[in-house]
């Protein structure tokens, strides 16, 4: 029952949060900022990641393929297909709803707590369209530059540890990235990746806005939020993929 | 003036306040007084509008607040300055942008000119080159000030502080309480105080209003609050040793 008037009361706080600004100007300029917060911040975490995980996936493709029938370029093509189709836009998702998800329910919760949204409630500002749609605008701008930095460093990461590792020449793993690529897959994971955005900062916010109660209940707020825009994310993952690949 | 008619509000099953009437004048020091948990809180967050009243009407100048909906309210919200118990400055942004903003996001004003009123109002509550701090950067008792001198930033013309001494010591809480008195007077605010501050009751409080058990239980002057039999008021008043001294000494007299 709970959650779904919870799930009730997120489509009426979004109604709020896309009602028309007070002051665009400033609008705008909490825009930039939550773009430095939530994309800028994230890359060296996700360029870090991205990285080890690519070098990670092409050993364990290279490490698993036994049959001599497998031509050598297979294993840039796996770590390919995998880097693009889930694992950048999917799990790393799935870190940065942590990262972010926790950081923006955490402030807006320490907001509501010191009562800082009452005031601006007080002061006649839409306290809803003030604090999330720039979270929300930001994460839908930065979220697809984030993953494909995430793709390209996972990509360069799995050229780097084959070839370190003498699994795979240069050539052949750029072989087989090129090997039968569709752009729409690429289109397919900015799509997810512009839906996930919106997800973990939305539902991320919700949690923060919605605080009852003093620190203790901030940290839950933080904790329901990475968990929630963990389901979410799982569930609009399988949905998109049953009606955009399929 | 603020009106409070036949105010009812309920917290789930708990009746939390019961057919508060009140009248708040301009110019005036009106303070709100009762124990923990009595209503006095929440009759000022029904005022402001931050909780929805079950029944009855909520009046500013006879404009029926409770019936308006939210792009009316801001129109009065707009009016509206108030000082939180934990002051509630904005942590991102320094005193000066604490100040400038309900400038920035309402008025027409430049730059400058939201510099300089905020340098105004800075100077009418005693700070001075402090602009640049932020607010975890300043005391409690200059937290409070700012606070002040963000609700006054837009001329408003109803004031309203929750608990505005909690935490200060008592000669930094006389500080707040005069500069509440003296802004209220200067700009003939209609100001209301919660408290349950007794020094602030006799240092500010031209009309008080106490509230027991979610209803209006008294309602008189600083000098009558001294001197009522109502048991409760006395109960809240004398609960300290110091003023029971201080009833004995009036009793004397």
């Amino acid at each position: 029952m709970k959650v779904i008037t919870n799930i009730g009361k997120y489509f009426i706080m979004l109604r709020y949060v896309f009602s028309r600004p007070e002051r665009f100007k400033i609008y705008k300029n909490r825009v930039f900022n939550e773009i430095e917060i939530i994309g800028l911040s994230s890359i060296p975490l996700v360029a870090l990641l991205s990285g080890f995980m690519g070098a990670v996936m092409t050993l364990q493709t290279a490490a698993n393929m036994s049959s001599p029938l497998l031509p050598i370029e297979t294993i840039g093509y796996i770590t390919r297909q995998t880097t693009i189709l889930e694992f950048s836009p999917t799990v790393i998702s799935l870190i940065l709803a942590g990262k972010i998800g926790s950081n923006i329910a955490s402030e807006v919760g320490t907001m509501r707590v010191t009562e800082q949204i009452d005031a601006l409630e007080i002061m006649g500002v839409n306290s809803l369209g003030y604090l999330v749609l720039p979270k929300i605008l930001a994460g839908i701008v930065t979220f697809p530059f984030v993953i494909i930095i995430s793709m390209a460093t996972s990509l360069i990461g799995g050229l780097l540890a084959g070839v370190q590792s003498g699994l795979v020449t240069q050539e052949d793993y750029i072989k087989g990235l090129r090997y039968w690529f569709m752009p729409g897959d690429i289109n397919y994971a900015l799509i997810k990746a512009v839906v996930f955005a919106f997800l973990i900062t939305s539902i991320a916010s919700f949690y923060g806005y919605y605080t009852k109660g003093g620190a203790l209940d901030v940290g839950k707020s933080s904790t329901q939020a990475v968990v929630f825009s963990s389901i979410a994310i799982l569930v609009a993952n399988f949905i998109l993929t049953n009606l955009i690949l399929l | 003036m603020i009106e409070v008619v036949g105010v009812n509000k309920h917290f789930g099953v708990a009746h939390v306040l019961k057919d508060i009437n009140a009248k708040f004048s301009a110019g005036k020091v009106n303070l709100i007084i009762g124990a923990s948990g009595s209503g006095k809180s929440v009759t000022a967050k029904c005022i402001v509008g931050l909780h929805e009243v079950d029944s009855g009407q909520i009046l500013y100048d006879g404009r029926n607040f409770t019936e308006m909906d939210r792009n009316h309210r801001k129109e009065i919200r707009k009016e509206i300055g108030m000082l939180f118990q934990g002051s509630a400055l904005f942590d991102s942004l320094t005193v000066e942008q604490n100040v400038m903003f309900p400038l920035s996001m309402f008025t027409e004003m430049s730059k400058d000119e939201m510099r300089e009123r905020a340098n105004f109002c800075l100077e009418r509550v005693n700070l001075t080159n402090k602009n640049n701090l932020l607010p975890a950067e300043c005391s409690g008792g200059m937290q409070k000030r700012i606070g002040i001198a963000r609700a006054i930033a837009m001329n408003p013309k109803y004031l309203f502080c929750d608990e505005p001494n909690s935490g200060l010591d008592p000669k930094t809480a006389i500080v707040i309480d005069n500069l509440i008195k003296e802004i209220t007077y200067e700009y003939q605010m209609t100001t209301i105080v919660i408290t349950h501050d007794m020094n602030s009751v006799i240092e500010i409080g031209d009309h008080i209003i106490f509230i027991h058990k979610g209803q209006k239980w008294w309602e008189g002057t600083k000098e009558e609050i001294l001197k009522t039999h109502n048991q409760e008021i006395n109960d809240f008043v004398y609960a300290s040793d110091f003023m029971k001294e201080i009833k004995g000494m009036l009793g004397k007299h």
